[in-house]
């Protein structure tokens, strides 16, 4: 009996197990997936949560009723890896021995990072909205505010889904708007980079999103420290930014287990090959989802792309065969820019965002990088999608792991 | 496109970015700087090595890499470049302007 295991039972991990259960002979793969949680979280969903969109019962669901039969299912804290050895060392002391592993342990927020950041106003003025605690912390606190200076504020690249706390400053226009106190709520966007995102044709037209909501940027801005005390971010230029809600996206980092294990790099993130989604380091190794170093998009879109490339390549390494060269970076993601609307984005590697229909060329029935209310409805009906459809591993009908190319309007970007 | 720069032709993109670093020398270098204000220093020649190094061996720039290396404090990294001290740093190594990832 050979052995695969699975590290991380998120949005990549689970899909994985899905995949595989049913493409493996069982009587020769024993397959193994370990979480230390054994709630599964829908992520998208912190970003409705603060608005009262979502309830917190949408957005978390037993793990356990994702993962297939026939997959051994452990709920346990990972210690190591150690890859000489092929073995996986849990906390509890159990040793797993692999003849495959799949690291899907994704990232997370290291607020710490930053000086003054999670400090003693963490979660009282000084907030994240990309952890289940954090994002139900702010929406107590918006549904008592009574205004002032809201600050949305990224720490640095990468992060995952770079549209989301863009997403935010749309729907905190809109619900201050619905709420009837929008003209007591002052709302800056601040970001590292020099433009609303990181890719020139979406930044344009989000730009303008932004200056039409009354929005206002900073960019460029590399934070240093927050200081608390006086209620302002200070940039290593010496730029102040002052806030009386800070909502900060702070650095993202791989799992410590990667740091641990010696497999990450500065931030954690495994060195991985963009196309294959072998690790660099060793061949029985693979990694997909945001636990990687790929120059692509952490969204939970991309690890779905990355999974359908991915099983056909285990299928392969375990045959023998040379791996297929295939991931292009694809992402694919809603934004959402409130008051019922929101724009689609479809992209990879070497191509931007551009306009269009999506998934039918010509027909739509959604709009690429233009504001619509059947985007809207699509992002909505996503969660359901998600829930049902993408983490079981079921293939979403006219959408490819590879971009398509029709029905688009490209100019070709540097690759 | 092509641009004279210490009396010699280079290629640059839009921005002015050298998109042929075996083009650059010294003088380019000079040349860059004095364009974006800057009066290169000795300090100003180590990191403009640090990072060249970073780019012969493919490893990607942050501003995060350039605290990890000890070569220089952020503080110091902003005085000596002043405005965006990356990407004028890079522009004056004649190497790309880094992308800030996805």
């Amino acid at each position: 009996m050979k052995n695969l295991v699975i590290l991380g039972a998120g949005t990549a991990g689970t899909m994985m197990s899905n995949h595989l259960v049913s493409k493996l002979p069982k009587d020769e793969w024993k397959i193994t997936v370990v979480d230390q949680y054994k709630t599964h979280y829908y992520q998208p969903g912190f970003l409705f949560l603060p608005f009262d969109i979502y309830t917190t019962k949408q957005v978390k669901k037993k793990g356990a009723k994702f993962i297939p039969k026939g997959v051994n299912y452990i709920n346990e804290k990972i210690e190591l890896i150690q890859p000489e050895d092929n073995k996986v060392l849990l906390e509890n002391g159990t040793e797993l021995a692999y003849d495959i592993l799949i690291i899907a342990t994704g990232t997370k927020i290291a607020p710490e990072e930053i000086e003054g950041m999670k400090g003693p106003e963490w979660h009282k003025s000084v907030f994240d909205f990309y952890t289940y605690e954090g994002a139900k912390a702010l929406r107590d606190k918006f549904r008592e505010w009574e205004g002032g200076k809201l600050v949305v504020h990224i720490t640095e690249m990468p992060i995952k889904c770079p549209v989301a706390p863009l997403e935010f400053a749309f729907l905190a226009d809109s619900y201050f708007k619905n709420k009837g106190m929008r003209d007591k709520v002052d709302i800056t966007f601040v970001t590292p980079l020099g433009g609303a995102f990181t890719k020139p044709k979406a930044t344009e037209a989000l730009h303008h999103l932004l200056t039409d909501k009354g929005i206002k940027e900073v960019t460029d801005f590399n934070i240093e420290r927050v200081d608390y005390e006086n209620n302002k971010i200070i940039d290593y230029a010496e730029t102040e930014v002052p806030y009386d809600i800070l909502v900060t996206v702070p650095t993202n980092m791989g799992d410590a287990l990667i740091e641990r294990s010696g497999m990450g790099d500065d931030l954690n993130f495994v060195p991985t090959n963009k196309a294959t989604l072998q690790t660099d380091d060793h061949e029985n190794i693979f990694a997909l989802g945001d636990a990687t170093n790929l120059p692509a998009s952490k969204a939970g879109s991309v690890a779905h792309f990355e999974a359908e490339i991915l099983t056909e390549n285990i299928l392969r390494y375990i045959n023998g065969e040379p791996l297929k060269e295939e991931f292009d970076g694809h992402a694919n993601c809603f934004i959402e820019t409130g008051g019922g609307k929101a724009l689609l984005i479809d992209f990879n590697y070497t191509h931007e965002p551009v306009e269009g229909t999506f998934p039918f060329p010509g027909v739509g029935p959604l709009n690429l990088l233009k504001e619509s209310r059947t985007n809207h409805m699509g992002k909505m009906a996503f969660r359901w999608i998600y829930w049902n459809m993408l983490i079981k591993g079921i293939h979403i009908p006219f959408v490819s792991a590879t971009m398509s190319e029709k029905g688009k309007h490209f100019e070709e970007t540097e690759a | 496109m092509d641009k004279t720069i210490a009396q010699a032709t280079v290629s640059v993109d839009q921005e002015g970015y050298l998109t042929d670093f075996s083009q650059w020398n010294k003088e380019i270098g000079t040349e860059i700087a004095k364009e974006q204000g800057i009066e290169m220093t000795d300090k100003h020649w180590e990191i403009i090595d640090f990072i060249q190094d970073k780019f012969k061996n493919e490893e990607p720039l942050s501003i995060r890499g350039i605290k990890k290396s000890g070569v220089i404090n952020i503080k110091e990294f902003y005085a000596l470049f002043p405005g965006g001290p990356l990407k004028k740093a890079t522009m004056i190594a004649g190497i790309p302007k880094p992308k800030s990832c996805i």
